[in-house]
């Protein structure tokens, strides 16, 4: 029997800084909630908006995996790895931030908003080699299928050790340091799907992009999330027209390597 | 009534441009101090000569590098909590401190 806890989109921390407007599933920054801290080794999910011509200055980041998913619009990221990037729409950003990286992401339009996920998770390996990452969403699989965007870094973890599963194609998308897969896809309504979890002892967050789908007789909004543990398995359907969602799968406790 | 009691807060971590920015972060909230330091044994050193009731170890040490510093510090004071900090900016930083001192609160430690 799964267990389940249901975080309203409405429910989550909020920070409107005028230029910034972001959402918090869990803490962050100013927004701090005891009940509210992390789901297993996912420690931010962040919805932000950030208006044109405006970002966020030069800023450092260590030992995190940093997961970025552009929703609309573009964002410049330059670091102080030599890397200086747009990330937009159809695209994932990553950032394995390990013994430090400074960099700034500003919006790539003057002046319309760009609205991204922000999405953090503990590393399992520490103070390792900064790495950046950036792929492009394949359209062809974007509908009535799940596709995997994350997985973990390769050779780290010998790969018995995860579940045999329905979706075999482990390497697809890109990977940070954590035992953890994220997957997107866009349903029609009425389409129901099943998820494997590849890891035994892991948990899943499902994160509604837009639309809504059903989860054991739970309706999950736009921006709605849900934890999962305690099962292999779970079924979700989708409960309007091009309805999206993130499922990210992690590990529920802390393995980490030096 | 004010609390004007200041919480001095020690920082460890191998990469200084970052200390620098989490120093600045600390001291920006109203009755936080921080030290920031490279080394175990300049973290040792600090806390002879200063209470830190807090101790956040940043990036470049080892997990066993953090155990070791940590038995360092607890056995000279078992009040002191150290604990690793992740992110390396504003995200968790305050987020990481008030959640010490909420267990302080609960637990008396």
């Amino acid at each position: 029997m799964s267990t389940t806890t249901l975080h309203k989109a409405a429910t989550r921390g909020h920070a409107d800084h005028g230029w910034l407007d972001s959402w918090h599933t869990f803490s962050f920054a100013g927004y701090y909630e005891p009940e509210r801290i992390q789901f297993g080794m996912l420690r931010v999910l962040n919805d932000d908006t950030v208006a044109g011509g405006r970002g966020f200055g030069s800023h450092p980041h260590e030992n995190m995996e940093i997961i970025s998913i552009p929703l609309e619009g573009s964002l410049v990221h330059e670091d102080n790895l030599g890397h200086k990037k747009v990330v937009s729409a159809g695209e994932i950003q990553v950032m394995s931030t390990g013994t430090g990286v400074f960099h700034s992401e500003y919006n790539n339009s003057p002046d319309q908003p760009a609205k991204f996920l922000q999405i953090w998770v503990f590393p399992n390996k520490l103070n390792v080699t900064p790495r950046y990452d950036q792929i492009k969403l394949s359209d062809s699989k974007e509908h009535n299928t799940l596709q995997q965007i994350v997985s973990p870094a390769p050779g780290v973890n010998p790969e018995h050790e995860y579940r045999e599963h329905k979706h075999p194609v482990e390497k697809q998308g890109t990977w940070i340091y954590q035992d953890a897969w994220f997957n997107l896809g866009t349903f029609d309504a009425g389409r129901e799907f099943e998820y494997d979890l590849r890891k035994q002892g892991n948990g899943v967050y499902l994160f509604v992009i837009e639309g809504a789908f059903l989860y054991d007789g739970k309706r999950l909004e736009a921006r709605d999330g849900l934890g999962v543990t305690d099962t292999a398995t779970f079924k979700l359907k989708a409960a309007e027209p091009g309805s999206k969602i993130l499922i990210m799968e992690v590990p529920m406790k802390a393995k980490l390597q030096s | 009534m004010t609390n004007t009691a200041t919480l001095d807060i020690l920082v460890v971590g191998r990469e200084k441009a970052i200390l620098e920015v989490v120093e600045r972060l600390i001291n920006s909230h109203e009755g936080w101090k921080a030290t920031i330091v490279n080394t175990e044994d300049d973290a040792v050193d600090a806390s002879k000569k200063q209470r830190f009731p807090i101790v956040l170890v940043c990036a470049g040490l080892s997990v066993q590098e953090e155990e070791a510093l940590r038995q360092r510090l607890v056995g000279k004071d078992p009040a002191t909590v150290v604990i690793r900090h992740y992110g390396g900016g504003s995200g968790l930083l305050e987020n990481e401190i008030l959640g010490i001192l909420d267990q302080r609160r609960k637990y008396g430690k």
